[in-house]
């Protein structure tokens, strides 16, 4: 398969584009592998790349229900960061953020990765207090991390509501200059098209419809294109990882799903070149190449699976969106759509061997798993592959619930919604 | 979504609290069964379909409701006060059984 290069794009620009090869095979399932992923979202596909890349296993196959990029990975706000506050999860997030930054170089792929800075809003003094104490964790770690005032976010965002009379006046704000976006289907698209090329078998509409046990050992998937044997099974399926794990016997676990909404606008000129969060509320705003503002808030915090949600949290996020810029409320909205978030126990993630022998698990992402693919993958890959986490992963086992050892961001408890 | 509290009549989901699944079993308070209290404070079914769940319908009336929901659709199939509702029937955790303790009957 070609590079894609400047010079394929003006071959095949002068060729009206006839000569593009699929970017990936459709292969049938074979009938054993050595690892099958379970859900070839991002996820699932960048594992099987970093499998095959890393540990030089390619006798992989990644067995999708849908379609590529049908599930979060294509639902989500596109926004990349590494500024938590835990050792934890700054670790894991900015492993994540260096392998973003040269993503589009490695899969030979635009990701469209854009480090146009995130900028968290704080609106009071307390608040203020609270995320210089986060920049300076972030800093104490080596991340990277600024404290805005209010004037000098003023000047870098036109049209935001500064303003001393607003309902909750900035005061300042917690830019991270290497945060950004990246477009979420092409990080889909791109991993799929580099794992293939390394011999991964990506099976679109096939869905798990249980597992091959040996005993407690998980022996393989069966699907609905017929019974696939595998030394190892992982399972990175987000928001259906009750679904498949009831699937596997596992009746209980740290995870409640939940509906996350997310919105776009019709186009506009280039208005906004920062990522802002909104710290009086939840709210997210970017916009995107196309022109489109794309935001999102709150879940809408009752558990569901059904990938649309109800109009309150549309109210409360767009009543966020015109408190920080009066001037977008009279934009239209393009669309809107809602992602089934694995909302766990501590707002962390689960990446782990286990529970069942052969078996390998990947979920709890919450609202944080596009920026994490990358990292993901390949912990993921590394767990699976030798047996065991890696000392970032080390700590995101489901056994640290029973222990004592949450990692709580917010502080909230077991109480999923509030994540 | 519309929630149809007993005592208010339907009112939307925004006067609403969401306070989780209702099928956990909690252990006795004096339990010291580590595993049972997890169970409880930690782990979900989550089931995709019909869910027992409580809400508050802490915009209105304030009264607990114990609501059964699809998780697919958003369907509701039934809402009762709680206090009138039978207690969850799950298998209860093996060391900690469904009891209140003696000493929150008598009234001081």
């Amino acid at each position: 398969m070609a590079e894609y290069s400047v010079f394929s794009l003006l071959r095949n620009g002068f060729n009206a584009n006839r000569d593009w090869a699929p970017a990936w095979r459709k292969p049938e399932p074979k009938a054993a592998y050595d690892v099958v992923i379970v859900g070839g979202g991002g996820h699932g596909l960048a594992t099987a790349y970093y499998l095959a890349r890393e540990h030089g296993i390619t006798n992989v196959a990644v067995v999708e229900k849908g379609w590529l990029g049908s599930g979060n990975i294509g639902r989500n706000t596109t926004i990349v960061r590494s500024n938590y506050l835990l050792p934890a999860s700054i670790r894991f997030y900015e492993h994540s953020l260096k392998l973003w930054e040269n993503l589009s170089h490695e899969l030979n792929y635009n990701v469209m990765f854009s480090q146009r800075g995130v900028i968290n809003l704080a609106h009071s003094p307390a608040q203020s207090d609270d995320f210089m104490r986060r920049g300076n964790a972030l800093r104490h770690e080596g991340v990277d991390a600024e404290w805005w005032d209010r004037d000098r976010i003023a000047r870098a965002v036109p049209g935001l509501d500064v303003s001393a009379s607003a309902r909750f006046p900035i005061v300042g704000g917690l830019m991270q200059r290497r945060g950004g976006t990246a477009r979420h289907d092409a990080v889909a698209w791109g991993y799929a098209r580099a794992a293939d090329r390394r011999g991964v078998d990506i099976i679109e509409n096939c869905e798990v419809t249980g597992f091959l046990r040996d005993g407690d050992r998980v022996t393989g998937v069966r699907t609905s294109r017929g019974d696939i044997a595998a030394k190892k099974v992982a399972v990175a399926v987000a928001g259906s990882t009750g679904r498949v794990m009831q699937a596997a016997g596992i009746d209980r676990m740290p995870i409640e799903s939940h509906v996350l909404q997310a919105f776009v606008t019709e186009s506009l000129k280039p208005t906004l070149d920062t990522v802002i969060t909104f710290g009086g509320g939840h709210l997210y705003v970017s916009q995107s190449d196309k022109g489109s503002l794309v935001f999102g808030g709150d879940i809408d915090g009752y558990n569901s699976y059904a990938q649309r949600g109800n109009l309150p949290v549309v109210e409360d996020v767009m009543s966020e969106m015109v408190a920080l810029f009066p001037g977008f409320a009279r934009l239209r909205l393009l669309r809107s759509w809602g992602g089934i978030m694995d909302m766990s126990m501590d707002g962390s993630p689960i990446v782990t061997k286990g529970p069942l022998p052969g078996m390998y698990l990947n979920c709890g992402w919450c609202y944080g798993g596009f920026k994490a693919t990358p990292a993901s993958g390949w912990l993921f890959a590394r767990t699976i592959a030798r047996d065991g986490p890696r000392p970032i992963n080390a700590p995101v086992t489901p056994d640290r619930f029973a222990r004592g050892l949450v990692i709580d961001e917010k502080g909230q408890g077991a109480t999923p919604r509030l994540h | 979504m519309l929630i149809a509290c007993p005592y208010c009549g339907p009112r939307d989901v925004a006067e609403f609290t969401y306070q989780g699944d209702a099928n956990r079993p909690r252990p006795d308070p004096a339990s010291t069964d580590l595993d049972a209290w997890n169970d409880y404070v930690y782990q979900r079914a989550n089931p995709a379909g019909p869910h027992r769940e409580y809400w508050q319908h802490s915009g209105g009336c304030r009264s607990h409701l114990l609501v059964t929901r699809n998780t697919l659709t958003h369907e509701i199939a039934g809402v009762a006060f709680v206090r009138s509702a039978p207690v969850p029937a799950t298998k209860p955790a093996p060391a900690a059984p469904r009891k209140r303790p003696a000493s929150r009957k008598a009234k001081p």
